[in-house]
């Protein structure tokens, strides 16, 4: 991932970046040819890029939107993941995240917009926008939760940057559907590719933002590189990872988890201690490194800046 | 103790059971010593108490199958001492659930009885699990010596409840799980063969006349 780099090194004496992070595929090549044949075939498998290694992301502006809990550590956030294309174990990700290959990233965006249809760079898409670091509280809909010092830029700025027509009245997000590298993907174990949307009013909202790293470094694989969403008034499910797909559509989506099992996981899976799920009851939660649980906080303590959205609503109809 | 298979001399199996049984003990009491063996040295990752859960409910399960598996052993590979570590793969069935609920309970949820209240009666996975663990409760209790001399013919018709506790269980961890029922289901398939060599040799038994070797078997399966 390009991130912004100290002017004064003119980008020509920097390493071309493709040969940076092909290295070890390099290296192994080069080694592959001194020890011939045999050494080659003993290499086998090693040719593969390795995930992108983790920068530094400097210059980041603090948020009004941030809270001052107390965060996790960053083991914690790298070791505890859900993210079923790397299996079902909350260890699965950080224990398989080099099979996945992030380098390069495409976003493919798409739908009712007046910006052109394309498959962007990773770099195009991120380029125009200034990074800041968003201390959000993360609720997963297992009754557990984290704060995570994100750093990405607001959704918003992206979704007005590609110009959209009347017509889009949702955004469509896609995860990387890759069962090569996916090994939850090869099992089969949800209906890849994995699918989120928002509407376009919560897409628009100033506490959704795209994420590129955490603790001030680029993401690792397992919390979803290169970029992904996060929406932190709704349970995690809907903040999906490694995003290669935007659509702007005029109809509902449905999202993964919604029609893997209909009943248990709607569309808009807002954090609600009232409201519970068929097998967690949803009015606390603990927090990772707490003995104790908390109470859960309607909209994870965002009902000021989201609630106004669902003004009206039946949200025990509305899951 | 004449069936066909009783083979071996009454002492020598005397001899190798005694023998045996502090290695079975200290098998079964493996994963709990690895389990504080992590809680000492942080190991137990990042949620500890679901880590907990999930180690001490896995081997109750797997004990309660093990305690199931004791009677087809001694029928199909004719080795009769093995019901004389039945008892302990029951108890130690009875301690890891002991320990799964108490986890539950105490650490996750600190005693508060209303959440638990709700848990129990609206989580179906919740209830399964909790009745499970209760009918566990007198099979324990009457596993003593004076226990099973005291209730005599009512003792195996009391100790049948292992099948529905055994069943609870696996229902339990099908209903815990969220997508991928490749786990539970292999604890169902295991216990269904279980179940099933029982009921083959019951519609067996029913056809054909009971030999009194098999009676004597049976007597001592207490």
């Amino acid at each position: 991932m390009l991130i912004k780099q100290a002017p004064d090194i003119p980008s020509s004496e920097i390493t071309p970046e493709h040969v940076y992070y092909n290295r070890r595929q390099f290296m192994g090549a080069a080694s592959g040819a001194a020890l011939g044949a045999a050494g080659a075939a003993l290499l086998g498998g090693s040719g593969r890029v390795q995930a992108a290694p983790q920068e530094d992301i400097p210059d980041l502006k603090p948020s009004p939107f941030s809270t001052d809990e107390r965060l996790n550590s960053y083991e914690e956030i790298t070791s505890y993941n859900n993210f079923y294309e790397f299996g079902l174990d909350k260890e699965d990700p950080r224990r398989y995240a080099d099979d996945l290959t992030v380098e390069p990233w495409s976003v493919r965006v798409e739908g009712h917009i007046n910006r052109p249809a394309a498959d962007y760079a990773l770099e195009d898409i991120l380029q125009p926008h200034p990074f800041e670091e968003r201390i959000y509280r993360l609720r997963c809909v297992e009754a557990w939760s984290m704060v995570v010092p994100w750093v990405g830029f607001p959704l918003a700025d992206l979704v007005r940057r590609f110009e959209p027509t009347s017509r889009a009245r949702y955004v469509r997000f896609e995860t990387l559907y890759r069962p090569e590298e996916f090994r939850g993907q090869r099992r089969r174990n949800l209906d890849y590719p994995y699918v989120e949307a928002l509407r376009m009013d919560e897409a628009l909202n100033p506490l959704a933002i795209l994420v590129v790293g955490l603790y001030g470094k680029t993401l690792l694989n397992q919390n979803g590189a290169p970029l992904r969403l996060m929406v932190p008034w709704k349970y995690g499910f809907k903040s999906l990872k490694s995003i290669v797909k935007i659509q702007f559509v005029e109809e509902q989506p449905r999202n993964t988890w919604n029609v893997a099992i209909p009943h248990e996981y709607g569309f808009y899976a807002n954090v609600n201690p009232e409201v519970n799920h068929p097998r967690w009851s949803q009015a606390t939660e603990r927090r990772i490194g707490s003995f104790f649980r908390q109470r859960t906080q309607m909209f994870n303590g965002y009902a000021d800046q989201v609630a106004h959205m669902y003004a009206g609503m039946d949200l025990a109809a509305n899951y | 103790m004449r069936g066909p298979a009783a083979r071996f001399p009454r002492m020598a199996t005397g001899f190798v059971v005694r023998r045996a049984k502090p290695f079975v003990f200290l098998a079964c009491l493996t994963p709990a010593l690895l389990l504080g063996w992590d809680a000492f040295t942080g190991g137990l990752g990042v949620n500890p108490i679901e880590d907990i859960t999930h180690r001490t409910g896995n081997w109750a399960l797997r004990l309660l199958l093990a305690t199931l598996a004791v009677t087809p052993v001694r029928r199909l590979a004719g080795w009769q001492a093995a019901i004389r570590f039945r008892r302990m793969l029951g108890l130690f069935a009875f301690f890891y659930a002991t320990l799964h609920f108490s986890t539950y309970l105490v650490f996750d949820h600190f005693f508060d009885l209303l959440l638990i209240l709700e848990d129990v009666a609206e989580r179906r996975y919740v209830t399964a699990g909790f009745f499970g663990f209760v009918l566990m409760i007198p099979l324990a209790v009457t596993s003593t010596r004076g226990w099973i001399r005291r209730l005599g013919r009512r003792w195996t018709a009391l100790h049948r409840l292992v099948y529905v506790s055994a069943a609870a269980a696996v229902v339990h961890f099908l209903w815990l799980v969220k997508i991928d029922l490749v786990e539970p289901l292999i604890y169902a398939a295991i216990l269904a063969g279980l179940l099933g060599v029982r009921a083959a040799r019951r519609y067996a038994g029913r056809t054909r006349p009971v030999q009194a070797e098999e009676g004597g078997a049976a007597q001592s399966a207490r």
